[in-house]
């Protein structure tokens, strides 16, 4: 039997991800890992996940989207909900989890759908300010919104605390810019590497099949894919919607890893878009497999650098800013093929 | 292109081996003491602010000769104001052999942060962690009023002292720490006989113009304006209010401390504003004039409440050591049993107040001090 | 009155972020790119300000003559260093996210060298404010100074763009590099060119902002910057007038939905209203519709 070359290369992608959780889990077995490092495996899959399924849209559709942190949220918020309302019902921890993925998907994926039909209209930077809008209407209105249950039913209300009206007995689902406290932490690191697996399967499928080669054509040339009878919008929603369903899933998976869960500038503000926009752009463009890579570097760098202590965020910039001119620069690319060039040379002489 | 993924993936690598690699922590003889608070970001002033008093505190007692005859020793984490940086810099605290844990500075990274150090049994004390929620674990403790607390006392302090009966507040409704304080001040005023006649909220992402907020509050006549928030915005909306020559009573919490150190701002236009705050960096006593003569020397700045709750977490720790007894070479859970039961039998004077006692939830019992801004000073009010 | 008093306050605001959306539109019109740590050119600007006012005891108008001279010389070394290198890159996104790096560097230089805690800004303009109606309405001196500075950096933009030489080059250059390049175009002085104007426009508006809200921080740029972004594809990005109109109408319709609708949904609000325009009018309202050929 013969594989194809991107089944191959796809099977290499499945492969690193699960060297790295045998390995990862091998030397955590054997005390060999520091806390700090077992304490960003989960938001090391958190945002690979994030930078495939944002490559879908910025790489796979060729369209900019600055408003990804706000389809996280959603899935974060509307996992977060269910597993705090199923916490004493369902006691079954991996099975509520599963639900709460589902519902997260769901809810991430109906909002991806939903605000792709407007959105998928414009073009370029117009697009990409729209997302970016969205994201933003997302975090402030999650802000604004009081939750909670008690006896006499569910209580809800856009304003403040007092007009929800609970009765003494109620319990707060969520508390305005409080947010949620108290999710159980049901992440784990083994969860995280299966939902990044699930999402590679999602992905790389969709990349292979009929559906992805219409999604790519549209990037390619909008108007000559539209005169060969490609419906343009359809495709077009649909690779949105997945990637935010799948930023959902992120979204639930970060909402589990910690004990509480607000809507801050700092983890669903355009900032964070934006990272994982750079981890997309970093990765190459359209490489699944380098957007995973320098999802993980970038995530591991600011860690690795608080020896530098107040130097830290600064070094950090420097190093983002010479790794990008590195990776794209036409003359460093140049540089780069000489050096490599030479290298084998040299390799062939000795 | 695939070339340079290879150098991408073996970086990837090569900086995985250097963070994996369990340390291992040789028995110290310090107390290893960790620091977790924002020093980037929009937050850094305060998590700043916590690290300079809390270094001061602990230069002063290892030049004294330490707590027992051992130094302490401390190392502050930048947590970003974000809850998932929190977890990563509390984690590097426990590689790097934390005993115990004076943080975080803010309220969403605490409550993340003490869901870690309760399972670790480490105990944790936060200057400024004001949520209910951050201690809600029996090994944390806190130094600064909840939220809630500063929302009754500041609606019972008018109340009672009958400032005024009509009230506009002006909070932050996207930050922890503002809502909070707003939710139990509203539930309170009106157990008070105050009636709150506007309140507006603004976000951290528009916070420059408060005319809106500002004409609510003047259109409804209010006499007293409640502002549940840091002094940066007060700053701001101290100014528009004066160029709109509107001048009711402004009453705030302990995040307006600090107003009167903003390099440049006109203290005049803080004139009459009233504020609960433990601390006050003018204080007569000798404890507050050491404690801001030293940071003023060692900063070149005045102190501001956070630093002030960060010193007192460091010597609450002292106190806490010295009756517990417990030595550096305990294992960090044994140190939490012992502190924390040690925690609820000291008795601290600190600078944010005297005779302060802690209760077992984690609480410290203190009495707020009113002050009011005359001349560009506080002056304490009764 | 209540309303006239928001409306004012409205195109206070409003005449902030028309003069940061003016920088911001020249860039992006000539080098297409969207400058992400233009807000923090502006905050620099403001530093620069407070520091030569307050540090070294200059008078007002040399310090903002200096601060003009930095941020213009910033903007250059920014762009040659950054973003020049990356012209020609696969992909224009590529740009995009060193300038995001350049963004955080900026932020953190600062923080490192004026420390985190807030200054007040003294406001450079001396005059001021204006009662009407009997003291129920108030115009700030910064309001006026801001709205005659957009008007003037209006005029001049226009008129340089149109009757120098260089402006014409870059036109030349914003519609076709390789074109303007055969035609003895010098595309790379002309983008420098671009941005130290760019930059010299975020240094006085880094001035005017810090005058009317007077707090300066190392966080300051970056939140106005994205409004002023904002307000700059309101009014059609790359349009000069777009961006005066896109600025006031973003300010008047921020303070409008805080006074009737919810001050907590201030931002919904403003990103919504965005969100409806470029669905009406997918260009920004004054921005050219250009038809994609095959």
């Amino acid at each position: 039997m013969k594989i194809n070359k991107k089944t191959k290369s796809n099977l290499i992608t499945y492969g690193i991800v699960i060297a790295f959780y045998i390995v990862v889990t091998a030397m955590q077995s054997a005390g060999m890992i520091s806390r700090l490092m077992s304490g960003l495996l989960v938001p090391l899959c958190v945002y690979v996940i994030l930078a495939i399924s944002l490559n879908l849209t910025v790489g796979i559709l060729g369209e900019l989207s600055l408003g990804h942190a706000g389809f996280m949220c959603v899935g974060a918020f509307a996992g977060a909900i269910f597993s705090k309302c199923t916490m004493d019902t369902i006691t079954f921890q991996g099975f509520r989890f599963f639900l709460a993925l589902l519902v997260g998907a769901a809810f991430a994926g109906f909002f991806g759908f939903i605000i792709g039909i407007p959105v998928l209209r414009l073009k370029g930077d117009y697009l990409a300010i729209v997302t970016l809008a969205f994201g933003e209407i997302i975090k402030n209105l999650i802000n604004v919104v009081y939750l909670g249950v008690d006896s006499t039913g569910v209580k809800f209300s856009m304003k403040d605390y007092m007009s929800m009206g609970m009765a003494p007995d109620g319990k707060v689902i969520i508390n305005g810019a409080q947010g949620i406290t108290g999710t159980p932490q049901d992440s784990t690191f083994g969860i995280g590497v299966i939902l990044i697996l699930v999402t590679l399967f999602v992905v790389l499928n969709l990349i292979q099949s009929r559906d992805g080669r219409a999604i790519m054509a549209i990037r390619d040339n909008r108007i000559a894919a539209e005169s060969i009878g490609i419906d343009v919008s359809k495709y077009k929603l649909k690779a949105f919607a997945i990637s935010a369903a799948l930023a959902g899933v992120a979204g639930v998976l970060y909402a589990h890893n910690l004990a509480t869960l607000t809507a801050l500038p700092k983890n669903f503000g355009y900032n964070q878009s934006i990272m994982i926009l750079v981890f997309v752009v970093l990765g190459g463009i359209g490489s699944i497999r380098g957007s995973m890579i320098s999802a993980v570097v970038l995530t591991l760098l600011p860690e690795l650098l608080r020896g530098l202590s107040e130097y830290r965020m600064l070094f950090y910039a420097i190093v983002l800013i010479v790794m990008m001119l590195l990776n794209w620069a036409p003359k460093a690319i140049e540089w780069r093929e000489r050096l490599a060039a030479s290298f084998r040379k040299k390799g062939r002489e000795a | 292109m695939s070339k340079w993924k290879k150098v991408l993936s073996l970086a990837a690598a090569a900086s995985m081996t250097m963070s994996v690699m369990a340390m291992n922590v040789s028995a110290a003889d310090n107390f290893m003491i960790g620091g977790i608070g924002p020093l980037t970001g929009e937050t850094a002033v305060y998590g700043i602010a916590v690290k300079n008093g809390a270094q001061i505190a602990i230069d002063e007692i290892n030049e004294a000769g330490g707590v027992n005859g051992v130094q302490l020793e401390m190392n502050f984490q930048d947590d970003e104001g974000d809850a998932e940086k929190a977890v990563n810099a509390y984690n590097t605290l426990m590689d790097w052999g934390m005993q115990m844990l004076v943080g975080t500075v803010t309220s969403t990274p605490c409550v993340a942060v003490a869901n870690e150090s309760v399972k670790d049994n480490v105990f944790q004390l936060t200057p400024s962690g004001s949520a209910v929620e951050c201690v809600a674990n029996p090994n944390v403790f806190r130094v600064c009023f909840s939220d809630p607390n500063q929302g009754i006392a500041s609606a019972q302090y008018i109340g009672e002292h009958k400032l005024a009966t009509k009230v506009a507040v002006i909070y932050n409704s996207s930050d922890v720490y503002s809502s909070g304080i707003y939710q139990k001040f509203a539930e309170e005023a009106a157990n008070q006989g105050l009636e709150i006649v506007s309140a507006e909220a603004f976000t951290a992402d528009s916070n420059k113009d408060f005319s809106v907020q500002l004409q609510k509050a003047k259109d409804a006549e209010a006499e007293l304006v409640f502002l549940p928030i840091y002094y940066t915005e007060a700053s701001l909306i101290l100014t528009q209010a004066a160029s709109m020559e509107f001048a009711p009573m402004f009453f705030g919490c302990d995040g307006l401390d600090g107003i009167l150190n903003v390099e440049q701002f006109d203290t005049s236009l803080a004139e009459d504003v009233m504020l609960l705050t433990p601390f006050a960096a003018d204080a007569e006593d000798e404890l507050t004039q050491n404690f801001v003569a030293a940071y003023d020397e060692a900063y070149g700045e005045t102190p501001n409440q956070f630093a002030a709750d960060a010193y007192d977490a460091v010597y609450a720790i002292k106190a806490a050591i010295e009756k517990s007894e417990v030595t550096p070479d305990m294992e960090a859970s044994d140190i939490c049993d012992a502190v924390s039961q040690a925690m609820t039998e000291i008795t601290l004077d600190g600078v944010t107040g005297l005779g302060i006692t802690w209760t077992a939830d984690g609480e410290p019992s203190k009495a707020p001090k009113a002050v009011v801004i005359k001349d560009g000073a506080y002056a304490a009010m009764e | 009155m209540s309303f006239l008093s928001y409306l004012i306050n409205g195109v206070s605001l409003g005449s902030v972020y028309a003069i940061i959306a003016l920088g911001y539109t020249m860039v992006y019109g000539i080098a297409k790119m969207l400058n992400f740590a233009h807000g923090d050119v502006i905050m620099v600007g403001g530093f620069a300000v407070f520091v030569s006012v307050h540090g070294m005891g200059l008078p007002t108008g040399a310090a903002i003559v200096l601060s003009i001279v930095i941020c213009t010389a910033l903007g250059i070394l920014i762009e040659g260093i950054a973003y020049r290198p990356l012209r020609n890159a696969a992909s224009p996104l590529a740009v995009l996210i060193t300038a995001i790096g350049v963004s955080y560097l900026l932020q953190n230089l600062a923080l490192i060298l004026f420390g985190a805690n807030t200054k007040s800004f003294t406001s450079v303009v001396g005059f001021g404010p204006f009662k009407l109606a009997g003291g129920s309405l108030v115009i700030t001196g910064e309001t006026v100074v801001t709205i005659t500075a957009c008007i003037l950096i209006m005029v001049c933009l226009m008129l340089f763009i149109n009757k120098t030489k260089t402006g014409q080059a870059m036109l030349a250059v914003s519609e076709d590099k390789g074109a303007a390049q055969l035609m003895g175009i010098d595309v790379n002085r002309t983008i420098s060119i671009t941005f130290a104007i760019g930059s010299a426009l975020a240094a006085i508006a880094g001035v005017l902002l810090c005058s009317a809200y007077p707090s300066l921080t190392p966080y300051t740029g970056a939140m106005p910057g994205i409004k002023a972004f904002v307000a700059a594809v309101f009014g059609g990005i790359g349009s000069i007038p777009g961006a005066f109109i896109g600025g006031i109408l973003l300010g008047v319709i921020e303070i409008f939905g805080k006074a009737y609708i919810s001050s907590q949904m201030a931002d919904a609000i403003v990103f919504g209203v965005l969100v409806v325009v470029l669905l009406v009018k997918p260009t920004g309202i004054l921005g050219k519709n250009i038809q994609e050929k095959v």
